[in-house]
């Protein structure tokens, strides 16, 4: 048994429950005991008190889209150290997407991650696990045994499905078992060479271009299989106007279906890639700011569910190449939070809605019992001061990796405080700074 | 024929680069990283170096004890051989680098190459190479000046540079002209970076080609957009045409050599709907019968030889204003 713990003074935002307010919250054996609002609280014997100082306190965040490179690429990025990575950046559980060597395309690897990560990581890690063995887009995983071994949902990570023969019958296995099928948009024949939006700018650096419909066809596609077969169906990463609109349309019709953006997509462009700049060479690519508006539109309206941080730590060898032949990703977990900030301190979203995104609705669509700040809850926590200025620099970097695209940006928000499981396994130097 | 009416220079008592002031520029990477002035600046000094190949003693020696190497990752007879004699009649030790290079591994060559190459210490690397930004990423890697050959669809700055000095000493001026490329702008680095030169000398620019055949925005490169060669041409003063990559093209983006040349193919009669003293130029190598009728190619208004002149006098100047003693940065 450990100490019970106290957190007071704080700013309750628990986009859940709609609660934005002065309170405190006592966490008793890993799980949220109570959560008070208004007035002083009565101190439990023996409790662990933290005075909050005013700091918002939110669930921790769900990342629903986090690449390491454990096991098979630990050079990369292992469990531990995006367990540090997320931590830094309040991210309580991420999902880990099934892109490793070896593929995670089997009931054991499942356990052993699960296992793995509880060894090592701070943070919880939920492993999908492949809709495909290798990824190979042939042969279809056992789901149940999957489920059974833990597996949070189903994807095939950076992988997306060609043959809609094949997606269907995914889908129909997965409903099957109640799994969320999370799928990759790019059709691969009109995605082509391309390695960055079509468009003027990829004509001025005389680079091929990805035209938004590789990733509209899909979806149009997916959606309509969701509906043939019941899936719950969620779009691991949309980019463009278009997406939102035939989101917004299938959405009136369904509600087995989410959307997830990356916080690339919503906090940068394609002018960003500037002169071959490969850190900004994603594989949902940065598309124009008339794009970017839409999906901070979706997201505003509720179109788009989750905001995740694409975590795809690629070392300098894969990097430091011309633009076309450079690997693809960005990390993110440690800047997930502050680059959604911008959107609030923009104006563009309120703080409500881009919780919202990064805490219940991931834990909803995974049906996952944390994302909250309820009795019984698992406590995950986090302390952030949303205005505290940084500037993003590569030495201070936790992930074993440095392709940031944020590197030298100025970003206000940062995580004091980080609880998992009723423990604390990050805290800011300055936790304290500010306070009365 | 063209040769006769090529240029106006005449050498000048003065050497052809001595009285320029040093050139701002450590590398030429691309067209869009110059200003006009240095544009009119780099034809000027080629200018001067076009009777340097004229005379018995092709030798203009400022380049002397300086080494030059040609990193060429895609095969080019013309524009490496072009570089070669350029260096070498400036004087330079010039050494020819091919680099084969699998699909897997060129960019780990690339850096790889870079390392080593620099380590001999060269003075200048001239680099073409199949990714576009490679060049720029090389130069990032090495400390003596870098010269783009080419690099993918992205740019191709000499080509341009000798496509305008051959344009000016024909017309005696380039502003203010209507100049049309034809063909596959898709693909085409030299149309990329014509395109940008030509724009910054308020030159009308057109691009003509079947639209598939044209890059996304490129309403926002050229002046005016054609789909159809005789309105297109119509009035121009200069026509560009493009090299078309038929055999990777047929049934991919044209059905067939014969429907391209019938539709985009420069005839005496599409040309007809030019200026009376429209010049025809073309950056090689040339496939006659497809993009271009072999009596226009090798007919009077033709100016192609001239630009494999001008090519050499172009490099020569670029070679001379980054790499010349007393210019260094």
């Amino acid at each position: 048994m450990t100490r019970p713990l106290l957190i007071e003074n704080a700013r309750i935002v628990d986009p859940a429950s709609g609660t934005d307010a002065a309170g405190a919250v006592l966490v008793r054996d890993g799980l949220i005991a109570e959560m008070a609002l208004g007035g002083p609280v009565g101190v439990p014997d023996g409790a662990e008190v933290i005075n909050a100082g005013g700091l918002i306190l939110a669930p921790g965040l769900i990342d629903m889209r986090v690449f390491t490179g454990e096991p098979g690429k630990e050079y990369r990025e292992t469990l531990q150290s995006a367990g540090d990575a997320a931590a830094a950046g309040g991210i309580t559980s991420f999902v880990m997407m099934p892109d490793t060597a070896p593929v995670v395309d089997d009931g054991a690897l499942v356990d052993f991650l699960i296992r793995r990560a509880k060894a090592t990581s701070k943070v919880n890690v939920l492993p999908a696990a492949a809709l495909t063995k290798g990824l190979a887009g042939q042969e279809m995983t056992e789901f149940g045994l999957l489920r059974e071994a833990g597996a949070v949902c189903l994807t095939d990570g950076r992988q997306s499905i060609q043959s809609s023969a094949m997606l269907r019958t995914l889908m129909s296995y997965a409903a099957n078992y109640g799994l969320t099928v999370v799928h990759h948009l790019s059709d691969k024949s009109l995605a082509g060479e391309g390695v960055m939006n079509e468009g003027l700018f990829a004509t001025i650096l005389g680079l091929k271009g990805i035209p938004r419909e590789a990733e509209t066809i899909p979806l149009a596609r997916d959606l309509q299989l969701a509906a043939l077969t019941g899936v719950r169906y969620h779009a691991a990463q949309i980019s463009c106007a278009a997406s939102v609109e035939l989101l917004a349309a299938a959405k009136r019709r369904s509600r087995n279906i989410s959307a997830g953006v990356s916080i690339n997509n919503l906090a940068l462009n394609e002018n960003d890639v500037g002169r071959y700049r490969t850190f900004f060479k994603l594989s949902t690519p940065l598309r124009s700011e008339d794009d970017r508006q839409a999906v901070i539109e979706g997201l505003r309206n509720g179109t788009i569910d989750t905001i995740h941080s694409d975590h795809d730590p690629q070392d300098t060898e894969v990097k430091r190449q011309p633009f076309a032949e450079a690997s693809d990703g960005a990390i993110g977990l440690e800047t997930l939070l502050a680059a959604a900030l911008r959107l609030v301190h923009a104006g563009d979203v309120d703080l409500m809605t881009v919780l919202r995104a990064m805490t219940s609705r991931p834990a909803d669509i995974l049906g996952l019992p944390s994302g909250r700040i309820r009795q019984g809850a698992p406590a995950e926590l986090i302390l952030f001061d949303p205005d505290y200025p940084w500037q993003v620099s590569e030495s201070e970097i936790r992930s074993r990796s440095r392709n940031t695209s944020f590197e030298g940006a100025r970003l206000a928000g940062k995580v004091m405080r980080t609880i998992v499981g009723g423990r604390t396994v990050y805290i800011h130097a300055e936790e304290n700074r500010g306070r009365d | 024929m063209a040769q006769a009416r090529a240029t106006t220079t005449s050498a000048t008592a003065a050497g052809p680069s001595d009285d320029f002031p040093p050139f701002n520029q450590k590398h030429l990477l691309s067209i869009a990283d110059l200003k006009q002035h240095e544009i009119i600046d780099l034809l000027d000094r080629a200018e001067r170096m076009v009777p340097v190949s004229r005379q018995e003693r092709k030798s203009h020696p400022t380049l002397s004890g300086k080494t030059q190497i040609n990193l060429f990752f895609e095969a080019s007879t013309r524009t490496q051989g072009s570089f070669e004699i350029a260096g070498k009649r400036l004087g330079a030790l010039v050494m020819n680098m091919s680099v084969k290079t699998s699909s897997v591994s060129k960019g780990e060559t690339l850096i790889d190459t870079a390392a080593t190459l620099n380590a001999m210490r060269p003075d200048v690397i001239v680099v073409r190479h199949s990714a576009a930004g490679a060049v720029e990423l090389l130069s990032q890697k090495v400390g003596c000046s870098v010269i783009n050959a080419g690099d993918g669809a992205h740019e191709h700055p000499t080509q341009a540079l000798l496509d305008a000095l051959t344009i000016r000493n024909h017309k005696g001026r380039i502003s203010g002209l209507t100049v049309a490329i034809c063909g596959d702008i898709a693909n085409s680095r030299v149309a990329r970076s014509n395109l940008l030169l030509l724009g910054a000398l308020h030159v009308r620019t057109r691009v003509i080609a079947p639209r598939n055949l044209l890059p996304a925005g490129i309403e926002h490169l050229a002046t005016e957009v054609f789909t159809d060669m005789r309105t297109g041409l119509k009035d121009v003063d200069v026509v560009m045409m493009l090299r078309l990559q038929h055999e990777r093209a047929t049934g991919k983006m044209i059905p067939s050599v014969r429907e391209y040349y019938h539709f985009y193919g420069l005839d005496a009669e599409k040309l007809s709907h030019a200026k009376p003293d429209v010049i025809v130029m073309h950056p090689g190598p040339m496939n006659r019968g497809v993009e271009i009728d072999p009596a226009i190619a090798d007919g009077p208004a033709s100016v192609i030889t001239d630009q494999v002149e001008m090519g050499v006098a172009v490099r020569m100047a670029v070679l001379d204003a980054l790499v010349a003693t007393g210019n260094e940065l």
